[in-house]
């Protein structure tokens, strides 16, 4: 029972930690752009009101998927970001974990959200639907990729043991380890909608792609996919923090060992989301059709990863 | 009684059937009947299946056939297996047959909407049972006589089945296609099963199980039983009958031959390869040759998929990925079974064969909800459907169904048997040679692809279908589907929920069809609901617990976000100041498909035109006409350059005998000579 607490727990933490990553994130932009920048809790202050203030409009010829749609993409991020591991050594909901798992509820959201957005009949709800879905196939190659050098070392594909291969093996620096880390970057702000592939702050349609599939949405529907999409910010963050930096991982919740890990988890993650700032600051973003050339880059780092692996044996 | 008897009694059931249908004239009455001969037919598959899966088949020897040659007739667990899987489509086709053939609407012109005359309604009606009896035969021939001529009644009365809907020179060139592969194919196997005689000496399987091969034979009959159920199943580059035939078929032919037809190839494959031959012959380049065509087939099927317009024919190339992923299982059970590993090669068997049972499942329910869609709006072109979901609510949901689960998504089946291939791919043991260690993950990654490109092709079929605005009148106009029709959807859709909770169900019947197949081929126990793909493995699935905590978190979310009363606006959408928005705003099927078109252009051959007829001055446009054609490559690089090969052949060949009768004669008698030196 007490594994259940503690999981909901890191769960929740996660969660209520998302909309302050995306708050930080645009303030060192802003910063970074010569601007003073909205507050730090403003995306809180954003979410309450979309939440339970405004009231809730959409089309008059939408059907019952555009209006339960939000619901099942915002539990699908959920319980992915409930496979991975944050401050302590486990995964938050007790089964989960796998990393296949976590790709496939991943997944699952991104088709709720690309059919409510065709189901708007909308010419910007088929462009974002029809770029995401197509973009986000080519993105998988990769992402899988990048799970196969770190499965195989640790022949499995579930996010604990592969914690635990990192922690307990001898912190050499491997060039398959380095090779996977770039492409997950890679792909991580292609999935995140992120500079350089697709901008979070436009609300242009040619510049969309996430944006374009929310647009007909308001009030509490629109509440909980930004949330979603700030949760995911952060999942992918813990991610990379757990496959390839997890020194610190709690092994139980004694204060002693917890606060630490907390402190670990807060510091890497204020690295990280500092650098994706940087990142978005001084790249510029990719014409539409030279993202699957950068998807193939990362793909063939991965496989270049993979190779490495398999010729080098097994460093 | 024993399960081989059980499943006899399936196969004498659906040809009576067959055969006293024709005496009965069309309604309600021959309907019903035909429903009757294929749902008892199915039940009784169903439950020899079981019997087969507890190892309780037993065999027969009949005595029909030649003399010499009687019909020995065995039900095995993958015997048993795979009548389960016709046994649960047939079921689901039977209901569905009595709503499709019902007369609806007025009858038109128009052949796509499928009002069966009494004509069509006795061929199909006969031919359908046929079929399927066809089907069960190949299942349960202990001997070649009998697969052969089994094999031969399910090609023929496939092909009396796609040619019966229309009769315009475009479907019968489809049908002559569909014929000329099958036996194409028929041949291919024939020339295997030879290679297997030349060896054993005898026809009977109980006796070939136990011949000793040289490598020749076993590769030459290896090499020819791929080609010929390869052809069968729609193997890359020898699919090209498979979008071809299974538009022009009727929805319930089209539901049996890609679920459960194309499945029997394979598992013909599965019977000479692994069950007669034997694991001991594998060698590696076998595995790695199955693995590539399998990502071949996967990619080169959903990437032509995304592109059509006509839902039948995506469906088909859908169908062709689907072969490609089990084939990947199939490889890298080869693979890990040659290097000394069989209980992962076990695993990727059994992750083939429940792919085998879910595509099965969720591809009958999508060519039947398909068969319903378009027998509504009359045409099987997706730029005249839309808005279908406000219609035909409950067709929508099935499909909505068939379609998570064909993309491979939590928590129903298609995500466990996609998820058992992964793991079996990640878990790549020690194996000779950096190049069978690296296709094993590139295989992973193309699988990948081709699941990832699958939900965008049925987000495309899903959201051009069923949502956003009528493109048609048709479509605006559309009833909700037959009830019948709704019960031959629900069966498929509420499996599919259910194998995708309890996979361990499946996985424990699986154990006992890979026990059967090879020596160490037994998987892990299951415990309770958790699904492990192998000792020491450090993951698992739980299906029950995916589905109970999605559900439970939307609940909860909506429940707490519903504690406040807010006002719930309907408006019209924006529409950038036009005053209506009008279905042509939205995006169409082509439209869906363009950034994959335009990344792949030189694969897809693309003929891109664009014509605007103008009405005086250039700039005073009245009509915009756009063409797009995308070609599927392997017609342009195999087919026409075999063609050509074999025209010219027969040109040289024609112009030598042009010379004379003396010529002709002399090239005869050489010919006796050759031979008679030969074999005399």
């Amino acid at each position: 029972m007490s594994a259940y607490l503690l999981g909901l727990g890191q769960l929740l933490l996660l969660a209520l930690l998302a909309p302050l990553a995306t708050g930080w994130v645009r303030r060192v932009k802003a910063r970074l752009q010569n601007r003073v920048g909205p507050p730090l809790l403003r995306p809180y202050q954003d979410l309450i009101k979309l939440l339970w203030v405004k009231e809730t409009l959409f089309s008059d010829r939408a059907s019952w998927l555009f209006r339960t749609a939000p619901y099942v993409i915002f539990a699908a991020t959920l319980l992915a970001a409930g496979g991975v591991p944050v401050v302590l050594a486990q995964a938050s909901v007790p089964g989960f974990g796998d990393a296949i798992l976590l790709v496939g509820f991943l997944a699952l959201a991104r088709f709720f959200t690309a059919l409510a957005a065709m189901d708007a009949a909308t010419a910007f709800g088929g462009m974002g639907a029809s770029r995401e879905m197509i973009l986000s196939a080519l993105a998988e190659p990769a992402v899988l990729m990048c799970l196969f050098v770190l499965s195989v070392q640790a022949d499995s594909s579930h996010l604990e043991t592969l914690v635990g291969h990192t922690l307990t093996h001898p912190v050499l620096p491997q060039p398959s380890l380095a090779f996977a880390l770039v492409a997950l970057v890679m792909v991580a702000l292609a999935e995140c909608g992120r500079l350089p592939v697709d901008n979070p702050a436009t609300h242009l349609e040619l510049t969309m792609l996430h944006e374009a599939m929310v647009l007909e949405y308001s009030g509490r529907h629109l509440g909980l996919l930004e949330w979603g999409g700030q949760i995911k910010l952060v999942l992918f963050a813990t991610l990379i923090i757990d496959l390839f930096f997890p020194w610190g991982l709690a092994h139980s919740l004694a204060a002693d060992v917890a606060l630490p890990a907390l402190g670990y988890w807060l510091g890497k993650m204020l690295v990280l989301l500092t650098g994706l700032a940087i990142l978005e600051t001084i790249l510029a973003k990719l014409r539409i059709f030279q993202v699957p050339e950068y998807l193939s880059v990362a793909f063939l780092l991965a496989l270049l990863g993979m190779l490495t692996h398999q010729i080098m044996g097994g460093v | 009684m024993t399960g081989v008897e059980t499943a006899l009694g399936a196969l004498v059931v659906a040809l009576v059937g067959a055969i006293l249908r024709l005496g009965l004239p069309g309604g309600v009455a021959a309907r019903l009947f035909t429903s009757a001969t294929l749902a008892l037919n199915a039940l009784l598959a169903l439950v020899s299946g079981l019997y087969g899966l507890a190892g309780q088949g037993g065999a027969m020897t009949l005595p029909l056939g030649l003399p010499g040659l009687p019909f020995q007739l065995r039900l095995d667990p993958l015997g048993g297996f795979m009548l389960l899987t016709l046994g649960l489509v047939t079921l689901a086709v039977a209901f569905y047959t009595y709503g499709y053939d019902a007369p609806h609407g007025e009858a038109s012109s128009d052949d796509m909407s499928h009002h069966a005359t009494p004509g069509r309604a006795r061929q199909e009606g006969f031919f359908l049972p046929l079929f399927v009896a066809g089907m069960e035969g190949v299942l349960l021939a202990n001997d070649v006589y009998m697969f052969m001529l089994f094999w031969e009644l399910m090609s023929v009365a496939s092909y009396f089945l796609v040619t019966s809907h229309h009769h315009g020179r475009e479907q019968q060139s489809a049908g002559f296609l569909y014929l000329l592969m099958a036996h194409a194919a028929g041949l291919l196997i024939l020339a295997s099963f030879a290679v297997l005689y030349s060896a054993g000496g005898s026809f009977g399987f109980d006796i070939l199980r136990l011949t000793h091969l040289s490598p020749v034979q076993a590769t030459a009959a290896f090499l020819l039983a791929l080609a010929g159920f390869g052809m069968k199943a729609g193997v890359v580059p020898l699919h090209v009958w498979l979008p071809v035939a299974h538009p022009a078929a009727p929805a319930h032919a089209s539901a049996l031959m890609s679920g459960v037809m194309i499945k029997i190839a394979l598992f013909g494959f599965l019977r000479l390869v692994w069950d007669l031959m034997g694991s001991q012959y594998f060698a590696p380049w076998w595995g790695a040759l199955v693995l590539g065509l399998g990502s071949m087939t996967a990619v080169t099927g959903v990437m032509l998929a995304v592109q059509q317009q006509d839902l039948k024919r995506l469906l088909a190339f859908s169908s062709v990925e689907n072969i490609g992923i089990i084939l990947i299982g199939l490889g890298l059970g080869m693979i890990f079974t040659s290097q000394g590993y069989p209980a992962l090669g076990a695993l990727g068997l059994a992750a083939a064969l429940f792919h085998m049972l879910n595509h099965a499942l969720f591809k009958g329910l999508l060519f039947m909800a398909a068969g319903a869609v378009v027998r509504t709006v009359g045409s099987g072109n997706m730029e005249r459907m839309g808005g279908l979901i406000h219609n035909m609510p409950f067709t929508a949901g099935f499909f909505l169904v068939g379609s998570l689960a064909i993309s491979g998504l939590p928590p129903l089946n298609g995500f466990v048997s996609e998820w058992l291939t992964f793991q079996a791919a990640l878990s790549t043991p020690e194996m000779d040679g950096v190049l069978l260690s690296s296709m094993v993950p590139v295989s992973g990654a193309m699988l990948a692809l081709a699941g990832a490109l699958a939900a965008a092709t049925f987000v495309k079929v899903f959201g051009i279908v069923f949502l956003g605005l009528p493109r048609s009148e048709a479509a605006a106009a559309a009833g909700t589907a037959h009830p019948a029709i709704l019960l031959g959807l629900a069966l498929p859709a509420a499996l599919c929920l259910l194998l995708g909770m309890w996979p361990n169900l499946t996985l424990t019947l699986l154990g006992q069809v890979t026990l059967s197949l090879q020596s160490g081929g037994s998987l892990p126990e299951q415990v309770g609901f958790v699904l492990v793909p192998w000792r020491d493995a450090h993951t698992s699935y739980a299906g029950p617990v995916v589905l109970s905590m999605l559900v439970g978190v939307a609940l909860a979310a909506w429940v707490v976000l519903h504690l406040r009363r807010r006002p719930v606006v309907r408006g019209a959408v924006w529409s950038c100041g036009h005053p209506h928005l009008t279905p042509s705003m939205q995006y169409s099927a082509a439209s869906f498909s363009q950034p994959l078109r335009l990344i792949f252009s030189d694969y897809y051959r693309l003929k891109e035109q664009i014509h605007t007829a103008h009405s005086g001055h250039i700039s005073l446009v009245n009509r915009i006409r756009h063409t797009v054609r995308v070609d599927d490559p392997v017609w342009a690089l195999l087919y026409r350059r075999v063609e050509l090969v074999v025209h010219w052949l027969a040109l040289r060949v024609e112009r030598t005998l042009d010379r004379g009768i003396h010529y002709q004669l002399g090239y005869m008698f050489v010919t006796l000579l050759i031979l008679m030196g030969l074999f005399g």
